[in-house]
């Protein structure tokens, strides 16, 4: 019902001559509370040519999901006397803690790679903003190092076939977001690209926030840190005792 | 049965949790170590992030160590005087664990130097327990099994000042426990471990103290030790995830009286050859991890 009120009001804004982009995601709040084990975000629109036809330009649309950004120090493990420890580091201003690429071919065949740096599309092309001076060859190997870190823990991932587009008007991403995302603003970049050329482009906002008992949990081991703790305590000895009064009845 | 945990920010499969909280509350009610020694490494290995392992575990360990408490309580095996003393050695202990916690984490030592004592720490008591055991279950013809008179160790009488501890049956100075407790308050705060593994041996082989209260005394130890720790992790690290402890909790503290009708019965020797080979496996596992193949190249801290 959504979708087709948007593709109308996208129909009434077509007087401009650029191709445009309606965006819209399956929700744009993703309540984080018990038994969440992740879930679909499904982001979906409509791409509409200024000239009123339609199947003229074939085109291709890519999704880039972020979310929120933190700095962070990567460590790198290297063998000294025998033993694993950590040698060099590195920082970087602005990490997302979440990155998913949904294409609707492989990205290589519908830009060329100085294109998707640009618009970082994949995740090789992560602008991570690095601190200090740092030459760009360990940075590189520094990023390659989280980026498959993070890949296997569910949070940067590419999906090649992740988008489906029909009769050229519209399209459908699905990006699956794990139970260990990060609370925060995700944003949702739309592409659409044509003849190698980015020729629209539109964001979206999905919000993850925890809510209800995750949320009061969340917030009072924050700020009500000493109680939080007697709270623990109390909690285990009242566990403990109960069970050991329980079982010396047995 | 999946379970969202607030603080550790990620679902797991509650039944897991559980019976990893059984196991390790039947080593408790077995053996008096609190189990935090599987518990931690078990914990992250499935993902759980490092520091919230720990402090969750050093909650479980409370929990656990209560019902084990009250068990040796009513047969009179706790020594209250010595307890006492010790534990205030492990709240100064957790305090300079806590400084270390974040000294180390600042240089970005945590994980080798925390890795690197539970290979030491477990890989020698380990092999000390294996070897006893096996030469108690295997005496050598020719050499009768030399009963071990109970004496404290010679370092522990040259310590100044002394008092009278009735129930351990000792007469040393108080600042044998102290130093225990406080050895042992760093290993907690560091390692997310109760300690009993270390206390065990300390109390039988280096205090001297009488066998039927050291369980109960350690116990008391580590009931009072962990407690501190989960309060100075509320208060510094923020990782104690109530949810992740109370999973544990519910499977440990049931765990801990099946433990504890099991070392009723079984042979104490086996008892102590099943820990060792156990303690060991984990000391094998974290030195694989050290000395072969990191588990991870690259790690990731926030700034």
């Amino acid at each position: 019902m959504r979708a087709w009120f948007l593709v109308l009001a996208a129909f009434l804004l077509m007087g401009q001559r650029d191709a445009i982009l309606v965006p819209a995601v399956s929700q744009d709040e993703v309540q984080v509370r018990q038994g969440f084990t992740g879930t679909e975000l499904i982001l979906y629109g409509a791409i509409l040519d200024p000239r009123g036809q339609r199947g003229g330009a074939a085109y291709d649309i890519v999704v880039v999901l972020k979310g929120p950004t933190e700095p962070i120090r990567i460590r790198e493990k290297e063998r000294i006397l025998g033993i694993w420890m950590n040698a060099e580091s590195s920082d970087f201003r602005s990490a997302p803690s979440f990155f998913a690429v949904a294409a609707s071919r492989p990205v290589d065949q519908i830009v060329d790679e100085r294109t998707a740096a640009i618009y970082e599309l994949g995740t090789q092309f992560i602008q991570l903003s690095p601190s200090g001076q740092i030459e760009p060859e360990k940075q590189a190997r520094f990023a390659a190092g989280l980026v498959d870190l993070r890949r296997r823990q569910g949070r940067y991932k590419e999906d090649v076939s992740g988008v489906a587009i029909s009769e050229q008007v519209l399209y459908q991403a699905r990006i699956e977001l794990p139970s260990n995302v990060v609370t925060g603003q995700y944003t949702a970049e739309t592409f659409a690209i044509s003849r190698g050329q980015v020729i629209a482009s539109a964001i979206a906002e999905v919000e993850v926030r925890k809510v209800g008992f995750e949320r009061f949990v969340e917030v009072f081991s924050q700020l009500y840190a000493l109680w939080y703790g007697l709270a623990a305590v109390f909690l285990s000895v009242s566990m403990g005792w109960i069970a050991g009064r329980l079982f010396a009845y047995i | 049965m999946d379970v969202y945990l607030p603080i550790a920010n990620l679902s797991v499969n509650g039944l897991l949790i559980v019976a990893l909280g059984g196991l390790t509350g039947v080593l408790s009610g077995l053996f008096g170590v609190g189990g935090g020694f599987l518990t931690t490494p078990l914990l992250i290995f499935y993902g759980i992030p490092p520091t919230v392992a720990a402090a969750s575990a050093a909650t479980q360990v409370t929990g656990a160590s209560v019902s084990g408490v009250l068990a040796h309580r009513r047969r009179g095996g706790v020594d209250y005087q010595l307890g006492t003393v010790a534990v205030g050695g492990g709240i100064f202990g957790a305090m300079i664990g806590a400084l270390l916690f974040r000294l180390l984490q600042a240089i970005g030592q945590i994980d080798v130097v925390i890795n690197l004592l539970y290979v030491i720490m477990l890989g020698a008591i380990g092999t000390l327990m294996l070897q006893e055991a096996l030469s108690v279950l295997r005496p050598r013809p020719g050499q009768t099994p030399k009963v071990r008179k109970r004496r404290h160790h010679p370092l522990v009488a040259s310590l100044p000042m002394r008092w009278r501890f009735y129930r351990s049956g000792l007469y040393i100075s108080p600042l044998a426990p102290f130093l225990m407790g406080v050895f042992v308050g760093i290993l907690t705060m560091l390692m997310g471990v109760g300690g009993g593994f270390i206390l065990v041996p300390v109390m039988l082989y280096i205090l001297g103290m009488s066998g039927n209260v050291v369980v109960g005394t350690s116990l008391f130890q580590i009931l009072f030790v962990t407690m501190a720790t989960t309060m100075v992790h509320a208060l510094t690290t923020k990782a104690v995830d109530i949810v992740l402890a109370g999973l544990l909790l519910l499977g440990s503290v049931l765990g801990a009286q099946f433990g504890t009708q099991i070392a009723l019965k079984a042979r104490p020797e086996i008892l102590r050859l099943v820990l060792a080979a156990i303690v060991l496996a984990v000391a094998l596992r974290m030195l694989f991890g050290l000395g072969v193949q990191p588990d991870e190249i690259y790690t990731v801290a926030p700034l």
